[in-house]
């Protein structure tokens, strides 16, 4: 199988559906001559040239709503925000237009359009350049979300995302645009709503989506070499909405005990939402509470020593599981 | 200059106590003076002041940011400041000159090209190159970094990232100092690229409109280098003429040679004065170049010329200062004085921040909330 790079999965995907499909055009800012900030759309205006492929003002608010009307004219417009961070400047657009377009309009409407881009911090970029938000957007009826992280998932789930009818909030793993994954050649999709196990287990089950289900991997090798090997099976959401409650719930039958894992604060999250599904569906099958291991609940600083321990490490995750192990 | 948790960090203003950069004799000088001394007339060509202490301090100024956004590059390429980086080099003038018009209470506000504004208002350069590197001494402690420094004693209201995010905020400063009865004034400096965003555009009808009754003292400063990120005005606009957007608001304008630091001087001499007598909005438009990448990290500059470049570093503020102190007759040997001072003064900064400690880990969570703050 071909390997690629995350962003390179990303940008087969918009230049495969952009040949297949001549209603498909990427905006946004810098995509075309600076080559994109992060490089994901580099050589796409060479490719398609202008008309399909538009460099945008700043002003994220008047192209994400101007992508929404193409949308609704039948065209399926791709915007990439340079970071999720500048979609709080979009965010009347998306979630007052984009997510309840069709409703309101008893479904004459609708609004066929992907908002992508690298979310989640890592890097120092601080407070207003720190987002983690498949939760502020999973929130919303009328929206998809997804989060892959394997380079296979990034072109599998934006095929998936650009053929969709409806808006979807596509949150890509930032720090993780350079590594490589197998790629299959030729079309093919990873549906919404499917969860990944990217590990098998039977004593804990780790849930995590995006950047964060490496760490879990990590941390499931580690907990194999402790003294008392514990197994730990480790759960890629990916999509955040529609959301995979099946596999969830069969591994946690399986294993008796969850930690849920997540970038984003704590306080009304995805894994909040996790959590109370799996006690509303396998009660009777828990040995343990279930853990939840987030974000530090301040706005993200800058220092690395700060920005470090704001994010979940590895040997949180660690201590997670053996509470709830009760070691 | 070190402090530790808990205690209160700020410094006294007293002049003595103001850092390197700032301290001197013109900020000071001009503080309430009417009319300064050294600023030559709108051509330029009269050479009568430009001998003055003063001058020679604009050119430190100048000078020290230079030597400042040079270092921070250096420790950027050597991994010891992350995030992102934005240097002012070939700007300098425009900062320099406004702010030499900058008077206690008056507040300044600007993006996250910042490290200028708070060397020339006083902050102490080892405390924003300790911010930089994310060290407990900094600034802000080092949770901001560089995009977010902050010196509320000296005037320094941030340090934003967001584009267009903080043009809001300047306009309700301006109108607070109305209301609360002050003669200060806001300077708001804001991107080629920032007047496209609709912050900009909801805020300068605010801002016209407040003017009106005398409640809106902001100076806008539009700092045209020629491009947001990689897109060019003419790629980002189809009318070019920015200062002419201010138009619609009923925001009187007029536009200068952000190169040319003496033409910056006038402007900003007459300018600021105008906009702390009536209360009412004004904006300049200070064409300038920003010959340092957009970020310290994008080395791919597809956007413009390698011939372009060469061509605005002609016409650098820091060289066109110095070539005209010599001209009117000061010794080359003084000006190389002034750039060893300054450099020590950065090596010095430098030194500071890569001895300073982190912050302590539980700083994390202070400033989330006043006080001890909420549970959550
Ligand atoms: C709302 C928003 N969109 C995008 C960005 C990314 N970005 C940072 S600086 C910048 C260019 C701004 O250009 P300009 O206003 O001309 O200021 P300059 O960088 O030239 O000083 C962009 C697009 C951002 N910080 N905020
Ligand atoms: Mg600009």
């Amino acid at each position: 199988m071909p390997v690629m790079t995350y962003r390179e999965a990303l940008r087969s995907a918009m230049a495969d559906e952009m040949e297949r499909d001549d209603s498909v055009v990427v905006l946004g800012e810098d995509i075309g001559v600076y080559g994109g900030t992060h490089l994901v759309t580099d050589t796409l205006l060479d490719r398609f040239g202008p008309k399909r492929v538009i460099d945008t003002p700043i002003a994220e608010g008047g192209f994400t709503g101007a992508a929404i009307g193409m949308a609704m004219m039948g065209m399926r417009p791709i915007v990439e925000m340079m970071t999720w961070n500048f979609s709080f400047q979009a965010v009347d657009q998306i979630l007052q237009n984009a997510a309840k377009v069709r409703y309101f309009s008893g479904g004459q409407a609708g609004v066929p359009l992907v908002i992508r881009g690298p979310n989640g911090g890592g890097v120092q970029l601080s407070a207003q350049h720190t987002h983690s938000l498949e939760g502020f957007y999973g929130h919303f009826p009328g929206l998809k979300v997804v989060s892959p992280v394997t380079p296979h998932d990034a072109k599998g789930m934006m095929l998936t995302a650009i053929r969709d009818p409806d808006p979807v909030i596509f949150l890509e793993a930032g720090a993780l645009y350079g590594t490589k994954g197998e790629v299959p050649e030729g079309e093919f999709t990873v549906p919404f709503g499917k969860a990944r196990v990217a590990r098998e287990g039977t004593d804990v089950t780790l849930v995590g989506y995006g950047r964060q289900v490496n760490m879990l991997l990590r941390a499931a090798d580690r907990l194999a070499e402790e003294e008392e090997p514990i197994a730990a099976e480790v759960i890629d959401l990916r999509s955040i909405r529609p959301f995979d409650t099946e596999t969830l719930i069969a591994s946690v039958r399986k294993t008796h005990r969850a930690v849920v894992v997540q970038e984003q604060w704590r306080w009304y999250s995805v894994a909040s939402e996790v959590a109370a599904i799996i006690q509303e569906q396998a009660f009777d099958d828990l040995d343990a509470p279930v853990e939840r291991v987030s974000g530090a609940e301040a706005p993200a600083p800058y220092a690395r020593n700060l920005e470090i321990a704001a994010f979940p490490s590895e040997q949180d995750v660690i201590d997670a599981v053996h509470r709830a192990l009760y070691r | 200059m070190a402090t530790t948790k808990g205690q209160s960090r700020r410094r006294k203003t007293s002049s003595s106590d103001d850092g390197p950069v700032a301290a001197s004799a013109t900020t000071r000088s001009r503080r309430n003076a009417k009319s300064p001394s050294p600023a030559p007339s709108r051509n330029g060509s009269e050479a009568g002041a430009l001998d003055s202490d003063a001058i020679l301090d604009l050119f430190r100024k100048m000078t020290t940011i230079r030597f400042f956004e040079d270092a921070a590059q250096r420790g950027f390429r050597q991994g010891k400041i992350g995030g992102y980086l934005h240097l002012y080099s070939g700007q300098e003038a425009v900062a320099t000159g406004f702010l030499s018009y900058y008077q206690e209470g008056d507040k300044i506000i600007t993006a996250y090209r910042d490290h200028a504004h708070a060397l020339l208002l006083g902050s102490h350069p080892n405390e924003v190159m300790a911010e930089l590197y994310g060290k407990g001494t900094g600034l802000v402690k080092g949770k901001g970094g560089s995009m977010h420094l902050f010196d509320v004693e000296n005037g320094l209201w941030g340090g934003y990232g967001i584009v267009g995010g903080h043009i809001p905020l300047g306009v309700g400063m301006a109108y607070a100092l109305r209301y609360q009865g002050t003669d200060g004034i806001v300077q708001l400096s804001l991107g080629d690229g920032a007047i496209h965003n609709g912050a900009f555009h909801e805020a300068a009808n605010l801002a016209g409109l407040w003017g009106r009754e005398g409640m809106n003292p902001t100076l806008f400063i539009l700092e045209n280098n020629n491009y947001g990120m990689g897109t060019s005005v003419e790629r980002a606009t189809a009318m070019t003429d920015l200062s002419a957007k201010f138009d619609s608001y009923g925001i009187e304008h007029e536009d200068v040679d952000g190169m040319d630091l003496f033409a910056v001087l006038d402007v900003a001499e007459r300018a600021t004065q105008r906009v702390r007598e009536t209360g009412a909005p004004y904006a300049i438009e200070a064409i300038t170049y920003r010959i340092a990448p957009h970020g310290a990290a994008d080395f791919l500059e597809r956007y413009r010329t390698k011939e372009e470049i060469a061509e605005w570093r002609q016409r650098d503020p820091i060289g066109l200062a110095e070539a005209r102190l010599l001209e009117a007759g000061v010794a080359e040997a003084t000006l190389d004085e002034i750039k060893r001072e300054a450099k020590a003064v950065v090596d010095e900064a430098v030194k500071f921040a890569e001895e300073s400690p982190e912050p302590e880990i539980a700083e994390l969570y202070t400033d989330v909330y006043a006080g001890d703050g909420v549970t959550g």
